[in-house]
């Protein structure tokens, strides 16, 4: 054929009007991306250079204040944060990957109710986050009773966060090739014994990511907190699970409701060590991702 | 159980019985069952939270009020207790986020699925991975304290320092990555036989991309956006630190609104007495939310089969 | 490659309905009027055998015939398949295996199983023969248990400096060599091979086939095979399955002949083997 013939001709039978229309759209479609790299990018330095002259140690040495800022820090709100991400990690890790294995290893689909189970994991993951702020206030803080502590918000934070870390662990536990079940249980090896000593072992990589993934968004989840008694002003580290708390995107709430600049400039600072927090552990993530993908 | 070391002996067998039942076993699948219980309990605790304070409201509140008056003051004396600002700066709020999101998501989705190379996709897909991790407080925060000086310096128009528009084009910009990788997805499931048919009758990658894989992928991509409008309109942080704490109704976006979460958020966070109508109220906006959400994830979920059972 | 005569007139017959049932054995499996259902689904019908002690049975047959489905049958595999249901009677010495009192799994510890594609676990060789022992109860080292189940599975000379590494870093056939050892190591009595050849090479295969007749010594071996020449080569008997249509319209797998391998391949008593190994069909 012509095409195939000689360059020369190629370029011939290339149509006239067609190679300008092609070119814009793909133009346009390559700036939306860029408008998003670029509203990124606009975020991040704006966040850094209004937060730069207040990243120092003061930060983290300093409780909050209402009336000064330039002695004001967050340590309450970021140990307030390590306790609530720990206590949720203790919660929502176990409760996820134990439900993921029994989705998985388990569930027999025929049954309507695990149908349902499965159906009602995808529609929690899409439950705005204030809803679940109803629930820790209406039924953990008020029916249950635990008050406005770190163990209320950390029930919710996970209950929150809990979809995330079952789909993710789902995930994982599928890709284990079905291979090395059939393996181990020729042995004679018992269910749980082929789970717990070749499923498990193969799939804690894909486990461990989305469960750094599912806490780094817990960690910056304000909403549900605002109503489980975060917002008050807190000017002293937890000292237990029941002890009032605050966190830091509750306390970067606090400065940038505040009227005067000063605190603002504190948000911003406060938001880059938050912003510095998730990036350590997505890029945790990551390198665990990498670093142990498996090829079966 | 018998060691390993015990040797069947051919033409002796043992029974094949179990030696002892396995408890151990029983007892773990219980557990794991009751962990995927957990979110069950999840969904029924949300129902059973927004239920009951709900129908004590509308046992105070009638609900022609609620539904029609456009009136909100719940805190005032007299209080009212019409929804409509509530829901209107909601759906305000976020349309623009839509009117940002869905182009700017749907063509990063073409661009990464028909056109990129794995390079460039490479470098993309984290930048929407990112700007999907941001915490919403920091995007309220870049809203109000950057956005909105910006629009009220170019707009001709005035704006105020709270405003709708702001707070729905940040909101935008944080649903990007949802329309983006949800339709990306769908279109990635489109099957490469339709584009070499496409292609193979002359047709040019734009013209491919817009008219075979755009339709073929069309109810993945209503899903994408029915979900993106979901957690737009469940978005709170963004609307209650940029959009203001004022009931309004009006379709002036350089107002100040709130949005049925933001209420919910600046209601809770006060020390509303339990057991008032006052505290009811954040439960029955907040079952409202609920409702409006539950529905579009709903219909997004039926989507989202109904592409995979045509393709997988 | 075989020669084909015919029928031998002296050879009593019961038909392609009731395979014949060959005597002088001491059979392991008795399997008497075999139909296996997955849901609805027939896959296969009444299938009537004896598996000899300390023998290597073949089964072979074009693909869907079933064969591969009743082989997962004698150590209860299928019972991990959703809807999988068995009808009529196995004996495993006299005990029927689907009896009520029976635990899978103690069925499975006496019956092993080498697979299709070689799937050593993602370990080292060391902790892979271990971890049937392990998983039945033993503890602490087994370095006398592992040497002598990779010698048994001629392995032992290839990986003695080695058995830290991970098992994926061998090659296909070291590793099948493997999961044999790995299968020997629970000491079982029979071991089940569902076409453990198929994803080798030639020179792979060749061990693989000296490994069986060695084993055959202290196992009794069941092995499914496409590869009709294996079976010619290692076994004692064969049993020929095909697919066939009811007057419903339905596929169903049936065991069409089942005899000493030497007659099989000589003088098959039924036409649709003849055809089969002789390369008209399947």
């Amino acid at each position: 054929m012509a095409v195939l013939s000689t360059p020369r001709s190629a370029v011939e039978l290339a149509s006239k009007g067609r190679p300008v229309k092609e070119i814009l759209f793909r133009t346009v479609l390559l700036a939306s991306l860029a408008l998003a790299l670029i509203f990124l990018i606009a975020l991040l330095t704006f966040v850094l250079t209004e937060g730069w002259p207040r990243l120092d140690a003061r930060l983290w040495e300093n409780m909050p204040s209402i009336r000064n800022p330039e002695i004001a820090g967050a340590q309450s709100a970021i140990t307030g944060t390590l306790w609530v991400i720990s206590l949720t990690a203790v919660f929502t890790i176990p409760t996820g990957i134990a439900a993921a294995i029994y989705l998985e290893e388990y569930a027999d689909r025929t049954r309507w109710y695990n149908r349902v189970i499965e159906l009602n994991i995808q529609n929690l993951a899409a439950i705005p986050s204030i809803v679940y702020g109803i629930l820790g206030l209406g039924i953990i803080a008020r029916t249950i009773g635990l008050g406005f502590s770190v163990i209320t918000a950390s029930i919710t934070l996970g209950l929150l966060v809990l979809p995330i870390v079952i789909i993710a662990s789902r995930e994982a536990i599928r890709a284990v090739p079905p291979s090395i079940r059939e393996g181990s249980l020729a042995l004679g090896a018992t269910q749980w014994q082929t789970i717990y000593r070749q499923v498990l072992p193969a799939s804690i990589p894909g486990i461990a990511t989305g469960s750094i993934l599912a806490l780094s968004r817990a960690i910056g989840e304000a909403a549900p907190l605002i109503m489980l008694g975060a917002v008050s002003f807190i000017r002293f580290n937890p000292d237990g699970i029941f002890a009032s708390y605050t966190v830091l995107p509750i306390q970067i709430f606090n400065w940038i409701s505040q009227s005067r600049e000063g605190f603002h400039v504190l948000a911003a600072a406060a938001i880059v060590i938050l912003l510095l927090i998730l990036l350590l552990m997505n890029s945790v993530a990551i390198w665990l991702r990498n670093r142990y993908q498996k090829r079966w | 159980m018998a060691g390993g070391d015990t040797a069947t002996v051919p033409g002796t067998p043992q029974s094949l019985a179990r030696s002892r039942p396995r408890y151990g076993e029983m007892a773990i699948k219980a557990i794991l069952l009751i962990a995927a219980l957990v979110s069950v309990a999840t969904t029924v605790g949300i129902v059973v939270s927004l239920l009951e304070p709900t129908i004590k409201f509308f046992g105070e509140v009638s609900a022609v009020e609620f539904f029609t008056s456009t009136d909100w003051g719940p805190l005032f004396e007299p209080p009212h207790y019409g929804v409509l600002p509530l829901v209107s700066a909601t759906l305000i709020t976020t349309g623009i986020a839509i009117v940002v999101a869905v182009p700017l998501g749907l063509a990063s989705a073409i661009y990464l699925s028909e056109y990129a190379k794995p390079r460039v996709r490479k470098f993309f897909k984290p930048v929407l991975e990112v700007l999907a991790g941001i915490p919403t407080v920091v995007f309220g925060f870049f809203a109000l304290s950057f956005v909105t000086p910006l629009l009220r310096s170019v707009l001709p128009f005035e704006i105020e320092i709270f405003n709708a528009l702001s707070a729905g084009l940040v909101v935008g910009f944080m649903i990007i990555p949802i329309v983006a990788s949800l339709s990306e997805d769908a279109m990635s499931a489109v099957p490469n036989s339709l584009r070499e048919g496409s292609f193979a009758l002359g047709a040019s990658r734009m013209i491919t991309s817009l008219r075979v894989v755009l339709p073929a992928a069309f109810s993945g991509i209503v899903a994408a956006v029915i979900l993106a409008i979901s957690r737009g309109a469940g978005e709170t942080m963004i609307v209650y630190i940029a959009g203001g704490g004022q009931p309004n109704f009006t379709l002036d976006l350089g107002q100040a609104m709130q949005t049925m979460a933001a209420f919910i958020a600046a209601a809770g966070s006060g020390d509303v007495p339990v057991g008032t109508v006052d505290y009811d109220t954040i439960f029955a906006v907040g079952a409202l939310l609920f409702v409006m959400t539950f529905v579009m994830n709903f219909v997004s979920a039926r989507l989202v089969r109904k592409y995979r059972e045509v393709y997988e | 490659m075989t020669e084909i005569g015919t029928p031998m007139a002296n050879v009593t017959v019961r038909g392609p309905e009731a395979p014949r049932n060959l005597e002088a054995l001491d059979p392991v499996f008795t399997v008497s009027d075999l139909s296996v259902f997955y849901g609805d689904y027939e896959a296969v019908r009444e299938v009537d055998m004896l598996i000899g002690n300390r023998e290597i049975t073949a089964m072979i047959g074009p693909s869907g015939c079933g064969k591969s489905t009743v082989l997962r049958c004698f150590n209860r595999m299928n019972d991990l398949i959703p809807g999988a249901r068995p009808a009529g009677k196995i004996l495993y010495h006299g005990e029927d295996l689907y009896g009520d009192h029976v635990d899978p799994i103690e069925v499975r510890r006496r019956i092993g199983m080498v697979f299709q594609k070689p799937n050593p676990f993602p370990k080292s060789i060391y902790d892979n023969i271990a971890y049937g022992p392990r998983v039945n109860g033993m503890k602490g080292k087994m370095d006398d248990l592992v040497e002598q189940a990779l010698t048994q599975a001629a392995l032992w000379d290839e990986v003695k400096d080695k058995l830290k590494q991970n098992a994926l870093s061998l090659s296909g056939g070291q590793q099948q060599r493997l999961c044999i050892a790995r299968a020997i190591a629970v000491k079982p009595e029979v071991i089940l091979m569902d076409e453990p050849c198929s994803a080798l090479d030639p020179i792979a295969t060749t061990k693989i086939e000296d490994l069986m007749q060695q084993l055959a010594r202290d196992y009794t071996i069941v092995i499914v095979t496409h590869n009709m020449q294996q079976a010619a080569r290692v076994s004692h008997r064969t049993a020929f399955f095909t697919a066939e249509v009811d007057d419903k319209g339905v596929r169903h797998g049936r065991l069409v002949e089942y005899d000493e391998t030497s007659r099989i391949f000589t003088n098959p008593t039924d036409k649709r083997t003849e055809d089969y190994i002789t390369g008209r069909f399947g």
